[in-house]
């Protein structure tokens, strides 16, 4: 059963990712649109950059799509490389590996998250 | 009234385990006439110009699954794949792939036909006494049987094993035939082992393995769509997982009505002799 | 006669092809593709944007090194991938959740297959992929950058 639950939730992070990271996409890459962008100008400017680290709802979307897009991109990596024929004692000692490297990840990520929304009071 | 000849090349591809450490290609021209099938072709070559050709075939009319072979790079059945519907001037003929080669056009199935016996291909039932000793049929409706019914006409080729990207190089993945296989008699409301067999494709190298590329339906040559009973069989099992699969009752004993009491509308003569 | 035989699997080769060149194995290899590039640049991207929790000064600096316009395609294309990854995704989504493949049903020939059932859902979202990549790619070279 393991492994339908490992599936499972990774449809479930494809369906967050794509709600998620398509508002991500629509801010950055369709910029004509202005979505997320108050200062006009380039989506990287520092004024529109601080602005989205300091709004409650992007700050929690960025962490939420973090970690969905680590769980599902680390799956694929993990199915890619299990169809590659290795041991099984490597499968399993990859799996580990993926979730501690994944962990970590969603670690540093959250905290700069955090630490960019808590600049305003900072500065 | 003569039918057209065509001359056309069979590039064949030969493999003597004993010879040849990698396999090479060989050339022949057989005469064609409409109607030939790429076996006739190959037994052409063998009556009359090189009885060393080996390949496996048996029924030579598309049920018994012996010849699956690679023609113009499409796995398909021999006997079924008529030469001018392939090409009218040369056309390839090599083994299936993702089995080891025995020699020639023959591939090594034994292992297809071993993962397909570990997946328990047949109806189990809990009353195992009734089974083994049956005073009635089981009831089943033909709603039931259409569920299941396309996968009961595998005739285990090994044409869509050949033509899966995942059996390419993943060893241990069970593999179109035996997933689809798993469904079937999963899916059968005769059938009481769900379970077991649930647990066998839900494994590593099991049915998640499967991404739909949709090349097993594409070369089956009895039409089963294995790639459609993978993609169900996952549905059933994430429903399960979050517990929202309404399971259906196993098939039931039906008693068949007593008619030894009943009269016929119309009394027919016993026997008419000739008058 | 030995028992020498010949392993005939296809290898990592056999993900492109192995026998009918259909749509749909293009569609697998591109996915495969653009999950494992859009997964690289990932990795990198929570580096480079955690950047921002140092304030303007570095947060301008690293921009600064990213307006090169090596950078600018670079990001074009993990557009274009997320696009077909995303898109694609909703294809497979519907498919291996079986709601996209049909019922069962006795095969007649001239066979039908789950194939055919997804066609339909296969053009809509190439064409809804194609016109994404044509906003996003309006955006990139012509937009307010």
């Amino acid at each position: 059963m393991r492994e339908t639950a490992y599936w499972a939730w990774f449809i479930i992070a494809a369906i967050v990712i794509l709600v998620f990271a398509g508002l991500h996409m629509t801010v950055m890459h369709l910029s004509v649109l202005g979505v997320f962008n108050p200062e006009g100008g380039a989506v990287t400017d520092w004024g529109n950059v601080a602005f989205r680290s300091q709004n409650q709802f992007l700050a929690f979307s960025y962490i939420i799509l973090l970690g969905a897009a680590l769980y599902h991109g680390f799956y694929g990596l993990r199915t890619i490389v299990f169809e590659l024929g290795p041991k099984k004692s490597f499968q399993d000692t990859f799996t580990v590996l993926l979730w501690i490297v994944g962990l970590i990840l969603f670690g540093i990520g959250t905290y700069s998250a955090i630490a960019a929304k808590a600049l305003e009071t900072a500065l | 009234m003569s039918e057209k000849v065509y001359n056309i090349i069979f590039y064949v591809r030969r493999f003597d385990p004993e010879k040849d450490s990698a396999p090479r290609q060989q050339q022949y021209t057989i005469p064609v006439e409409k109607g030939m099938t790429v076996l006739d072709g190959l037994h052409y070559i063998k009556q009359t110009q090189d009885a060393s050709l080996g390949f496996r075939f048996s029924c030579r009319m598309g049920v018994c699954g012996s010849c699956g072979m690679m023609i113009n790079g499409k796995p398909g059945l021999a006997c079924n794949t008529q030469i001018l519907d392939v090409s009218e001037t040369a056309l390839t003929v090599a083994p299936l792939p993702n089995f080891n080669l025995i020699r020639d056009l023959v591939p090594d199935l034994v292992p297809m036909f071993g993962v397909h016996k570990g997946i328990q291909p047949y109806i189990q039932r809990r009353d195992v006494a009734e089974k083994e000793n049956p005073s009635m049929e089981y009831f089943q409706t033909p709603h039931q049987l259409e569920e299941f019914l396309q996968f009961t006409y595998c005739i285990k080729c090994g044409c869509c094993m050949a033509a899966c990207p995942t059996m390419a190089t993943d060893r241990e993945y069970l593999g179109p035939m035996p997933l689809a296989q798993i469904y079937r008699y999963n899916v059968d409301s005769r059938d009481d082992a769900g379970d077991a067999r649930r647990n066998i494709a839900a494994e590593s190298h099991g049915v998640f393995n499967c991404h739909y590329a949709g090349e097993c339906s594409a070369a089956c040559p009895k039409g089963v769509d294995p790639a459609r009973a993978i993609q169900l069989m996952k549905k059933d099992l994430v429903l399960r997982y979050f517990g929202l699969s309404k399971h259906g009752k196993c098939a039931h004993l039906h008693k068949k009505p007593d008619k030894s009491s009943w009269k016929p509308k119309v009394e027919a003569p016993a026997f008419t002799a000739g008058k | 006669m030995g028992n020498k035989q010949f392993d005939n699997h296809l290898g990592i080769v056999g993900w492109l092809g192995g026998g009918r060149w259909g749509l749909e194995r293009y569609l697998y290899i591109l996915h495969r593709l653009t999950g494992l590039g859009i997964l690289m640049f990932f990795l990198l991207h929570i580096f480079a944007s955690s950047v921002r929790m140092y304030g303007p000064e570095s947060w301008n600096a690293a921009m600064a090194i990213l307006k090169n316009p090596v950078f600018k395609l670079g990001e074009f294309f993990v557009f274009v991938a997320f696009a077909f990854h995303a898109l694609n995704g909703i294809r497979l989504i519907l498919i291996e959740l079986g709601l996209a493949v049909g019922k069962a049903e006795e095969p007649i020939f001239p066979y039908k297959s789950s194939l055919n059932n997804q066609k339909p859902l296969m053009l809509v979202v190439m064409v809804i992929c194609a016109i994404l990549i044509l906003a996003g790619g309006y955006n990139t070279f012509f937009g307010s950058h």
